[in-house]
């Protein structure tokens, strides 16, 4: 079971609430602050803190698929 | 029946605890009707779902400047009123908003920790000096988030006083005349298109030095007159929020000081979800963010009709039974913990990464320093400020 990270680029707002709650899995751009995601499908110890990210997203920006 | 229109905001038991209505507005009327201090009628929304899905909702900003909007201040000079319609909506409000976010990113505001615990360690050092008991709020929150919202914009700290009463008549609810918020704003206005000007003949290492490049650029990403807009917009928002914010922090963790204080003294580790558990129990955090309905909509089944005013309540979503399993109670280690205290969607909270990382490295040194930290008088003698837009509490008695 693979799990991939989902960014809807227009809706980020730059908040840097991924890049705080998983450092290994997200990065944001210098230039405009918006998401990169490092690791699309993230290795199952940052599984948590993917789907913490997730969660407190202020845009709503990012997805999980898992299955 | 004007009268049955409950006055707004609602009054509060104590500094640190939410208003009855709340609840009880959650359960029983998610949209309801509320009087504003002008007399003004506006609908007041308080579920955490709802609250979230009009923020986020692209078509409708905070902009008051139509002639049907409800006034929500007593002065026409606040942030809600201003005529700023080429920067707060749509892709002219995205443009705007990315190119300052290069400021505000993680890794930005990471590099200004060392600068912010150098000057959260001086600022404890004058208030022990001071003696006990000190007031934590007046030596401590306020100048925190003034010294660094300066330092980044760079702007002289040494008018901060100015700066501070400036912001006070832009966030006016019924504290100040008209006559006193129209002299503060043109006073206000003049020292910054002054300040760009200094800053164009001696350009610094700082953010205004950097937009005034942009400007003359003229390359149509930012105006004159947006940058003087931008420049006051972020001094009062480096002002009056976090500022607010450290004085709320530390009395809410010192309420319970066994259950709270005590254990972040033992593990520094719950610095973090604790700074974002007392963001989301502020029950004084603003009047709540407005938002100018410009086509018919439905929220929570009710319709509501263009032309409408209506307050979305973050703190009252923040303490709804619905999204949070013991709700009203502070937990420390609550994770995730997607309050609404930054709001949410497009105009979702610029400075959020530099507040929260003001708020964690404040604790952090606090814990440090004075782990003997208390309140000096009950937290329920704790005194809101009142009459402005944000909400703080007016002087925070503390020994150590």
């Amino acid at each position: 079971m693979v799990a991939r990270i989902e960014l809807d680029e227009p809706k980020c707002i730059a908040a840097g609430q991924c890049v705080m709650t998983a450092p290994d899995v997200f990065d944001q751009r210098d230039e405009d602050g918006v998401a990169i995601i490092l690791e699309p499908t993230p290795a199952p110890e940052h599984l948590d803190a993917v789907r913490d990210a997730v969660a407190i997203c202020p845009a709503a920006a990012l997805q999980l698929i898992e299955n | 029946m004007t009268d049955t229109v409950p006055a707004y905001p609602f009054s509060r038991p104590t500094a640190l605890d939410p208003p009855a209505e709340w609840e009880q507005l959650r359960s029983e009327c998610p949209v309801s009707k509320v009087r504003m201090v002008t007399g003004d009628e506006a609908l007041l929304i308080t579920r955490y779902a709802d609250v979230r899905e009009l923020l986020s909702d692209p078509r409708f900003t905070h902009s008051l400047t139509e002639a049907d909007a409800a006034q929500i201040s007593t002065s026409e000079d606040g942030i809600f009123n201003r005529n700023e319609a080429t920067m707060t909506a749509g892709p002219n409000h995205q443009r705007w908003r990315r190119m300052m976010n290069k400021s505000f990113t993680v890794k930005r505001v990471t590099a200004m920790r060392p600068r912010i615990t150098e000057i959260a360690n001086q600022l404890i050092d004058d208030l022990i000096a001071g003696g006990q008991p000190g007031d934590l709020q007046s030596a401590l929150g306020f100048p925190l988030p003034v010294f660094v919202i300066c330092e980044l914009l760079g702007v002289d700290p040494n008018y901060r006083d100015k700066f501070s009463h400036w912001s006070d008549a832009m966030l006016n609810l019924d504290k100040f005349s008209q006559a006193e918020t129209s002299k503060a704003a043109m006073e206000f206005q003049e020292f910054m298109v002054q300040h760009v000007l200094d800053k164009r003949a001696e350009p610094g290492d700082d953010l205004l030095s950097e937009l005034a490049a942009i400007v003359d650029s003229q390359d149509g990403r930012m105006t004159e007159a947006e940058l003087v807009y931008t420049a006051q917009g972020l001094l009062v928002a480096g002002h009056e929020t976090t500022a607010n914010m450290i004085g709320k922090m530390v009395s809410m963790l010192l309420a319970d000081r066994p259950n709270r204080w005590a254990r972040l003294v033992d593990d520094r580790s719950l610095i973090n979800p604790a700074v974002e558990e007392a963001l989301r129990l502020d029950a004084s955090s603003s009047i709540d963010l407005p938002r100018y309905i410009s086509e018919d909509i439905e929220i929570a089944g009710c319709p509501i009709k263009a032309g409408t005013t209506v307050m979305a309540s973050l703190s009252s979503g923040n303490r709804d039974e619905r999204v949070y399993e013991d709700a009203a109670q502070m937990r420390l280690d609550r994770v995730p913990n997607p309050h609404l205290a930054f709001g949410a969607g497009p105009h979702s909270c610029l400075g959020q990464a530099l507040a929260r990382t003001e708020l964690q490295v404040t604790l952090g040194v606090l814990l440090d320093r004075l782990p003997t930290l208390d309140l000096a008088i009950p937290a329920d003698e704790l005194r809101r400020r009142t009459g402005l837009i944000v909400g703080g509490i007016e002087e925070v008695p503390v020994r150590w």
